[in-house]
């Protein structure tokens, strides 16, 4: 819960929170070792000085870590925590369900788990989320168009197998995909992170709420389109909320942006946990106004409703989190740390 | 010292021909984006270039596009010198560096890498970006000056000559569009408008606030990159990595040599 200066208490649910093992031990290859430090530059570059976390830290965090960050010193009060394999890059995965679900089980009124597959996995990623239904009752996957599989360097939303995927989900009702669309990075021959697919995806498959990590950044303009003729397409902020320290009036033009063409019912709060975390991105986006001359040109202001909305309100909507009852629920679980 | 001044001659006029290679990405040059790690005149004028871009992921058609700006730019030096360029730190560094040891060109060496990557139509794209975001912070500037729109629009090459700005990205900007338009519109004449859109429409004066809002879409986007790459260089690659015992030009440049210790004895 995060209470404002004026003594507001707000419902946080952060979108987008890992629980990862990028140590050295965890390490496959030299790609894992770039990735986390990939990672770690973001973290560094973005955050302010006072909360930067030591390199070893940052690699591989604790289960009290995570819990204290996210939820004592920090406002959430549930997080979704996605699942990333990059199998061919760590030995055990980088960030899975499996990891997951063990922290989630200690604090169970806390944590949304959601999975992930790999559609180039064929009749097996389906199989695989048969399971994820069965065992995890999972209400959301991440998809990383990106990952590395075999030869393969990437895939789209709209492979033949990746439909078949969809359409499994729709019916057992995994509901909430939250696709990875950042900063330009690998493969070679297409680029995995273009945000197109999405648009197919979504009018393709109605039922299913297509989260866009990272707003599609630096794709901002094809993205708002996009998402202002799918009413399914929401966008979430991480990443571009911690421009907020370093470049604020640059996230002025950003969320400006977002409000005009999704409106405020569409953007979601997400720290991207441990790169940030959750504290300070919540307290400056709760004082942040947009600047006025940009406000004054998109016709748009960020007011104290539409923060509401954005950090709690439109994540409860989509994973149908009852607000008042999971207030009660977590008033009577008492803050514990050291449940081991 | 002859020797000295031609040296030093030769680092100027290297790193004023890299700083002509643009991030096609972000319109911005490599040399200021701090890409070039070190360019360095050796003592029989052969050169020798670092490159490093800001994460192991950059996308490898970018980097080639860059590489290949670094190329040519290596290509028009006065003193046509033998040189050699190395890729540090990247997904594809070792296939790239095998391949320019091999005496592959660069066009070969991604070829096969990128299957079947337009690269001129990617080109192409980065070009009309920017034009686009160059066009902005003339735009701007000219109506933080108090311009209407109907002036603005109506602007032809002379007047925008002799416009100034203070120091800024519109003043950054100015010689940078007009480079843009002329390269996009080689045929145009002086008193033909100077802000027209990338498929050379005429803006009227009414739709002037419509078409800002679209280029600052493109801004926007353009600076992403821009802040997150220039974050990410920073902070990855901080260290002052002195190869042969001594900064060079690039190093000052980019403002990272540390105060100089006496020297022991």
């Amino acid at each position: 819960m995060y209470r404002t200066p004026e003594g507001k208490d707000i419902f946080v649910v952060d979108g987008h929170t890992h629980f990862w093992d990028g140590s050295p031990e965890n390490q496959k290859n030299i790609h894992g070792k770039q990735f986390i430090e990939c990672f770690y530059a973001y973290h560094t570059g973005l955050s302010p000085k006072e909360q930067l976390w030591e390199k070893s830290k940052f690699e591989k965090y604790s289960a009290d870590d995570l819990y204290r960050d996210l939820f004592i010193d920090g406002p959430d009060d549930v997080a979704i925590v996605q699942s990333t394999y990059l199998k061919d890059f760590y030995k055990n995965g980088f960030n899975t369900i499996e990891r997951n679900a063990e922290v989630a089980k200690r604090y169970p009124e806390r944590f949304i788990v959601n999975g992930a597959f790999d559609p180039r996995d064929g009749e097996k990623a389906l199989e695989y989320i048969h399971f994820l239904k069965e065992i995890y009752n999972v209400k959301g996957v991440k998809m990383y168009t990106a990952e590395w599989n075999g030869a393969s360097k990437g895939w789209k939303l709209t492979d033949p197998d990746a439909y078949k995927c969809f359409e499994l989900c729709d019916k057992l009702g995994i509901r909430n995909i939250h696709v990875h669309k950042g900063p330009t990075i690998i493969p070679l021959s297409k680029d995995a992170f273009d945000v197109h697919d999405v648009d197919h995806a979504a009018t393709d498959f109605q039922n299913l709420n297509w989260i866009v990590e990272h707003c599609g950044l630096p794709r901002l303009d094809d993205f708002c389109w996009i998402a202002t003729q799918e009413t399914n397409v929401y966008g979430g902020l991480a990443v571009a909320l911690p421009f907020i320290h370093a470049r604020p009036r640059y996230f002025g033009e950003v969320i400006a942006e977002l409000l005009f063409w999704l409106g405020p019912e569409k953007i979601l709060f997400g720290s991207d946990y441990a790169i940030w975390t959750p504290r300070w991105l919540v307290e400056k986006f709760w004082a942040y106004q947009i600047p006025e001359d940009i406000a004054a040109e998109r016709g748009v202001q960020l007011t104290d409703e539409i923060k509401e909305k954005i950090l709690g309100l439109n994540a409860a909507r989509l994973y149908n989190i009852d607000i008042e009852a999971k207030k009660k629920a977590l008033a009577s679980s008492p803050f514990s740390i050291a449940a081991e | 010292m002859a020797t000295a001044s031609v040296s030093g001659g030769r680092q100027n006029e290297l790193w004023r021909r890299l700083g002509e290679v643009n991030d096609p990405e972000l319109d911005e040059p490599i040399t200021e984006m701090g890409f070039v790690e070190r360019g360095e005149v050796k003592g029989d004028g052969s050169v020798e270039i670092d490159f490093r871009l800001p994460t192991y992921w950059c996308s490898p058609n970018f980097a080639f596009l860059m590489l290949d700006g670094v190329r040519k730019a290596l290509d028009q030096l006065s003193w046509a010198p033998a040189y050699r360029v190395k890729l540090h730190d990247h997904m594809f560094a070792e296939e790239v560096n095998r391949g320019m040891a091999e005496g592959k060109s660069f066009g070969d060496i991604f070829a096969v890498l990128a299957e079947d990557q337009d690269l001129g139509g990617l080109r192409e794209t980065f070009a009309m970006k920017a034009f686009k975001r160059r066009q902005e912070a003339v735009l701007r500037g000219l109506k933080a000056h108090g311009l209407t729109d109907r002036e603005i629009v109506g602007m032809d090459l002379p007047a925008y000559d002799v416009a100034r700005f203070e120091p800024g990205e519109a003043a950054k900007q100015q010689p940078r569009y007009r480079a843009a338009l002329l390269e996009r519109f080689p045929d145009r004449r002086a008193d033909d408008p100077v802000f027209v859109t990338w498929d050379g429409q005429r803006i009227p004066p009414g739709a002037l606030s419509a078409h800002l809002a679209e280029l600052r879409g493109v801004r926007i986007n353009m600076e992403f990159n821009g802040a997150l790459c220039r974050g990410l260089k920073q902070t990855r690659y901080k260290e002052l990595d002195v190869v042969d015992g001594e900064p060079t030009l690039v190093d000052f440049i980019m403002d990272r040599v540390p105060a100089r210790t006496a020297p022991s004895a």
